[in-house]
């Protein structure tokens, strides 16, 4: 393995220690738990508390939305490995500025049994918990079964609208029914040129055959729809949207927010690649795109490939994405 | 009826430990067939951690909590959630009491198995460890006789209900991406259940009175 590592039983630890120190303008550590980054400031009194979490690898993904109008707190798992019900609980504790908590974390089995043993915890203390799962990734189940759809990139947009619905001061309904609102908008797909290798395996968590591309892969290498030849950067493009089109209620007079993000291991230029044609398609559809993200945000160890998400706008929509946010992944300027 | 002391059956737990550190790598290597491979370490690494911080005089339940407190904020992962809930809901099922009767007893296991069944989505069938526990669970209430007859019947329950996931698709978790190629292995989350079933049957036989 050409990576750098020095004992896999450590990497995670070592990650959040030195994400701390590299950010510690916006995030600290727990002071008890070295699995929990803290948003500086957080908790504010008053204020509905943001929590995420899950499987580290990720990278910015979840730490790296930890900050200022975002995520207050995030629980960090083992690589590709949900965190601990404890760390949940914590980062929940952490959190809570007296108004109650929002956990908008991913459709995972993992994640859905200690989110759901955290709140049951949190709640005997006292602090009143809802929670959102997102489930924005298209392929991983069909349109009719899309609770069991898992959640990708489109996580992002969910912890920023639900983040700055909180700043301003809503109800934790409130904020919970502004997240699920954000993620019913939602729709995100992903395409894999090489697998990824977990350090403490030595070997990759699956195949894909030079000269091909599997379409919809999931961010832990969940199997696809198809595996395919390779197309023209432009061709994988027009599959990935023909897909989100396909699923999505989208028309001439619409906009939307799109997120192109690597799944580690691609070029940075080549996301832009495809987001130049991607922009075109829609714009040739008259579907407008008001607020674009392209880079690294949301990642699968040294996977190959990328996702595409898009979120349908309203007004409400549009204002919550410009509010003012400030965290390692991604920042808004007031 | 006969019964069992609680004080000092918190051993119990250390017993079921060294059964899951002792089969690590047999537990993870079936895992890696269908799974990530990693659930012989984990289970271990909780198992063992949980075996240390039990104290002779402890009582099954509290043994039970120190073990479900390990499991649920040092493992993580879905065993975490799944075997901790399962002994915190036992625990909590006989919690004072000074003697555990096969009444008693039996009213723990069925709320260990409640409690996996609220957490997870698995039902009878998806190749999970609910397909050692839930039989098992039947096969002691269901079982008339003696305590120790009773323990009995649910060991061979467990082991016949684990030998069954073996021919089984698996219908939730990592392995459920395999479909079809996930049958003719055995589970690994049923195979360790058998492990603490048959451990804890033969942990409360010995101290029967």
């Amino acid at each position: 393995m050409q990576r750098f590592i020095n004992d896999p039983d450590d990497i995670v630890d070592e990650t959040v220690r030195g994400f701390v120190k590299a950010h510690g303008d916006l995030v600290r550590q727990h002071p008890e738990n070295a699995r929990v980054v803290v948003a500086q400031g957080a908790p504010v009194a008053g204020k509905v508390g943001i929590v995420t979490g899950g499987g580290s690898g990720h990278e910015p993904a979840f730490i790296g939305y930890t900050g200022r109008n975002m995520v207050d707190a995030v629980a960090v798992g083992e690589l590709f490995s949900s965190p601990t019900a404890k760390s949940f609980l914590d980062a929940i504790r952490a959190a809570d500025g007296g108004s109650g908590v929002c956990v908008l974390y991913g459709n995972y089995a993992g994640d859905n049994m200690n989110v759901k043993m955290a709140a049951r915890m949190a709640a005997k203390e006292g602090i009143e918990v809802l929670t959102v799962v997102a489930n924005d990734d298209i392929c991983s189940a069909p349109p009719e079964e899309r609770d069991k759809r898992r959640g990708v990139a489109g996580e992002i947009l969910m912890w920023k609208i639900g983040g700055a619905k909180a700043a301003q001061g809503a109800s934790v309904r409130e904020v919970q029914a502004a997240a699920q609102k954000a993620l019913d908008a939602t729709r995100s797909v992903g395409v894999g040129l090489a697998p990824c290798t977990l350090p403490a395996n030595g070997k990759p968590n699956f195949e894909i055959p030079a000269g091909r591309m599997e379409i919809g892969i999931g961010h832990h290498g969940e199997p696809g729809r198809e595996v395919v030849d390779l197309a023209s950067a432009d061709g994988v493009a027009d599959e990935m949207l023909r897909i989100v089109l396909d699923d999505h209620d989208l028309g001439a007079g619409d906009e939307v927010c799109v997120l192109v993000s690597g799944l580690g291991a691609t070029p940075v230029n080549e996301l832009y690649v495809l987001y130049n044609r991607i922009e075109s398609q829609l714009s040739e559809r008259r579907i407008r795109v008001h607020k674009p993200f392209v880079g690294n945000y949301f990642t699968s160890l040294e996977m190959m490939g990328a996702t595409l998400t898009v979120m349908k706008l309203d007004e409400d929509l549009k204002a919550l994405l410009a509010a003012e946010a400030a965290s390692p992944g991604l920042g808004v300027s007031a | 009826m006969s019964g069992f002391a609680n004080a000092g059956a918190g051993a119990i737990v250390r017993e079921i430990a060294a059964v899951i550190v002792a089969n690590k790598a047999y537990l993870s290597e079936i895992d890696g067939r269908i799974g990530d491979g990693d659930h012989g370490n984990n289970m271990a690494k909780g198992f063992g951690r949980a075996a240390e911080r039990v104290a002779d005089g402890d009582t099954l339940d509290a043994g039970f909590s120190k073990l479900s407190d390990v499991l649920m904020s040092e493992i993580g992962g879905s065993m975490g959630p799944l075997y901790g809930m399962m002994f915190d809901d036992m625990a909590s099922a006989i919690a004072g009491q000074d003697t555990v009767d096969a009444e008693a007893f039996g009213a723990m296991l069925a709320a260990g198995r409640d409690g996996v069944m609220a957490i997870g989505e698995a039902q009878v069938g998806d190749k999970t460890l609910l397909d050692t526990l839930c039989p098992a669970v039947d096969a002691f209430a269901g079982t008339a006789g003696e305590f120790a007859a009773k323990l009995e019947a649910m060991k061979s329950a467990a082991a016949e209900g684990r030998d069954a996931t073996k021919d089984m698709v698996a219908r939730v978790g990592r392995s459920s991406r395999l479909g079809e190629r996930s049958r003719g292995v055995l589970d690994a989350g049923a195979t360790s259940c058998c492990m603490i079933l048959t451990a804890l049957a033969d942990g409360v036989a010995r101290r029967l009175g």
